[in-house]
């Protein structure tokens, strides 16, 4: 049943890659003329934008597992983080080649003009730069080999990933941040979620000294 | 003032013709980019496709050729009508199209005022039948790094100016686009200070590249271009060129501008295409022509090298 259902998600992760085959080649898929005219009127900053707003939307996924599956107490849904990771990571792997090859057609000494000078890019890569260690260390063997506590620091990375991420985009749009600050809301949700869950505690123990106190007496009593 | 014959595309910008490829072949073309970039083989562009037909839109009669078009291929009407900056009606580049379908065009009225002999308000058919219509086939520039080259139909903007007798102190002209919230969905967000307003310095709106435009594809102009009456300042990025105008004021001082207003920092009042002055986030050495698979490089004044006597002495680093 979980096995099935896996399936179905993973194919489920690949639908916006589907969609944007389905728009590139149209209805008539043999004919190469009308390839691309699906995409509108700009098919490469359709596609820039499409596998860069996936990426986000992906990253956000495998951040609100943990929430989820905690509040909701499913512990199950901890099954499905690393592919919404990994598809986080190849959507995003999508949006880096537009940029080099459809965008800045390999130009090595342009793209790195742009890394040290466009701080909208430097965001976005440096989002993308810290999620290919996080792809490479997703699997079981690696895990082990970092032990679990080590492991799950290197992975606490997806944060800075995510940040970096919505800032690219808040630093690339011209003046309508409607969009943008939505992915900023959800990831501040879910950041604040994880300062709670780390926070609360230590708050509690600080504010509450006479608890062993009133411990004792009970047990007295 | 010098103002030199309108010059031809340099002979640098035209693609070979055995370069060219069909339009949309977009794989193919990514394909022979792999193989252009291996054998050192640049210039590769989609085809331009035939002269590119209007929208089935009323068409304009009598309309003259001009010098000032560029024998460019003229971007497909399709592309100019589902590919606009109309922040009006919605920051997506497709929803102008969708948005200003049923925005009202007649009764229209523009306001001619400020340091004028004959403050007036004129009715929009009365401006179009100032002087003769004519094409003005313009490469135009965004200021996001994409272009298009589009048949405008209108007349010099200086035609208008001398009906309308600007007195010796007016320096400057402002441009205001229509407020209507009834009709303007995008104006009930904050994104720019509503009304949409522009402007030029006098001799910039006299020169005769400075076009006021009704018409394009040698029809009347789509909602989404700005009908009923606009501007086009084919120099300068594409936003200095108000659309929908309901006035026409003649200042002396510099007049605020929509944009600038949002991020003085990032544009400019000036704004002239100029390939060397990069947007504080974006490069503008390049520009992606709508149609083709590789950006080209983007020219000074956006290849409109007559206007640069405008700005003789003036550094356009400090004044972009």
């Amino acid at each position: 049943m979980i096995r099935w259902f896996k399936v179905v998600v993973f194919l489920g992760c690949l639908g916006p890659l589907a969609r944007l085959l389905w728009r590139f080649f149209g209805a008539h898929p043999t004919d190469m003329q009308t390839w691309g005219a699906g995409l509108g009127a700009n098919p490469i900053e359709f596609i820039t934008h499409s596998t860069g707003d996936w990426t986000l939307i992906f990253l956000l996924a495998t951040l609100s597992i943990t929430p989820l599956r905690k509040l909701t107490r499913q512990p199950w849904l901890i099954r499905y983080r690393r592919m919404l990771g990994l598809f986080a990571f190849f959507y995003a792997t999508l949006h880096f080649l537009t940029y080099i090859w459809l965008d800045k057609f390999f130009d090595l000494h342009e793209m790195l003009a742009d890394v040290a000078k466009r701080k909208f890019i430097t965001a976005g890569f440096t989002g993308f730069v810290l999620l290919i260690p996080l792809a490479l260390t997703s699997t079981r063997g690696w895990i082990a080999r970092l032990g679990g506590k080590r492991w799950q620091a290197l992975h606490r990375l997806i944060y800075v990933s995510a940040i970096a991420g919505v800032v690219h985009y808040i630093w690339l749009v011209k003046s309508d941040l409607h969009k943008p600050l939505e992915y900023a809301f959800v990831l501040g949700v879910l950041l604040a979620y994880r300062v709670i869950v780390w926070a609360a505690p230590k708050f509690r123990a600080k504010k509450e000294p006479s608890l062993p106190v009133r411990g004792v007496k009970t047990s007295e009593g | 003032m010098l103002i030199k014959k309108p010059s031809d595309i340099p002979s640098s910008e035209i693609t070979p013709k055995s370069l060219y490829l069909n339009r949309r072949k977009f794989l193919a073309g990514t394909a022979l980019a792999g193989a252009a970039a291996m054998t050192g083989v640049g210039g590769l562009a989609f085809p331009p496709a035939a002269r590119a037909d209007g929208g089935g839109l009323t068409k304009i009669n009598g309309i003259q050729k001009s010098p000032f078009s560029t024998t460019e291929a003229i971007t497909p009407y399709k592309d100019v009508t589902t590919y606009n900056n109309y922040y009006e009606f919605s920051t997506d580049k497709d929803g102008p199209s969708q948005l200003a379908t049923h925005f009202r065009t007649r009764p229209w009225t523009v306001t001619i005022d400020g340091l004028v002999a004959k403050k007036q308000v004129l009715d929009v058919d009365s401006i179009i039948k100032m002087a003769a219509p004519e094409e003005r086939i313009y490469r135009h520039r965004c200021v996001e790094g994409w272009s298009i080259v589009v048949p405008w139909v209108g007349f010099s903007l200086s035609e208008l100016i001398k009906r309308a007798q600007p007195l010796g102190k007016a320096q400057f002209v402002e441009f205001t686009t229509v407020y209507d919230l009834t009709q303007m969905p995008g104006q009930r967000e904050s994104v720019l200070q509503w009304p949409y307003t522009e402007g030029l310095r006098m001799d910039e709106a006299m020169h005769p590249l400075a076009l006021l435009c009704f018409g394009m594809y040698g029809e009347v102009l789509p909602n989404q271009d700005g009908a009923p009456l606009r501007m086009v300042v084919p120099w300068k990025y594409g936003f200095k060129s108000a659309k929908a105008l309901v006035r026409i004021k003649f200042v002396e001082h510099q007049p605020a501008t929509a944009w600038n207003t949002q991020t003085p920092r990032e544009y400019g009042f000036y704004s002239n295409v100029n390939p060397q002055v990069d947007h504080p986030r974006w490069s503008q050495a390049k520009e992606r022509r709508l149609g083709e698979f590789f950006k080209r490089p983007t020219l000074m004044f956006n290849g409109y090298d007559q206007v640069a006597s405008l700005y003789s002495g003036m550094d356009l680093k400090k004044n972009y």
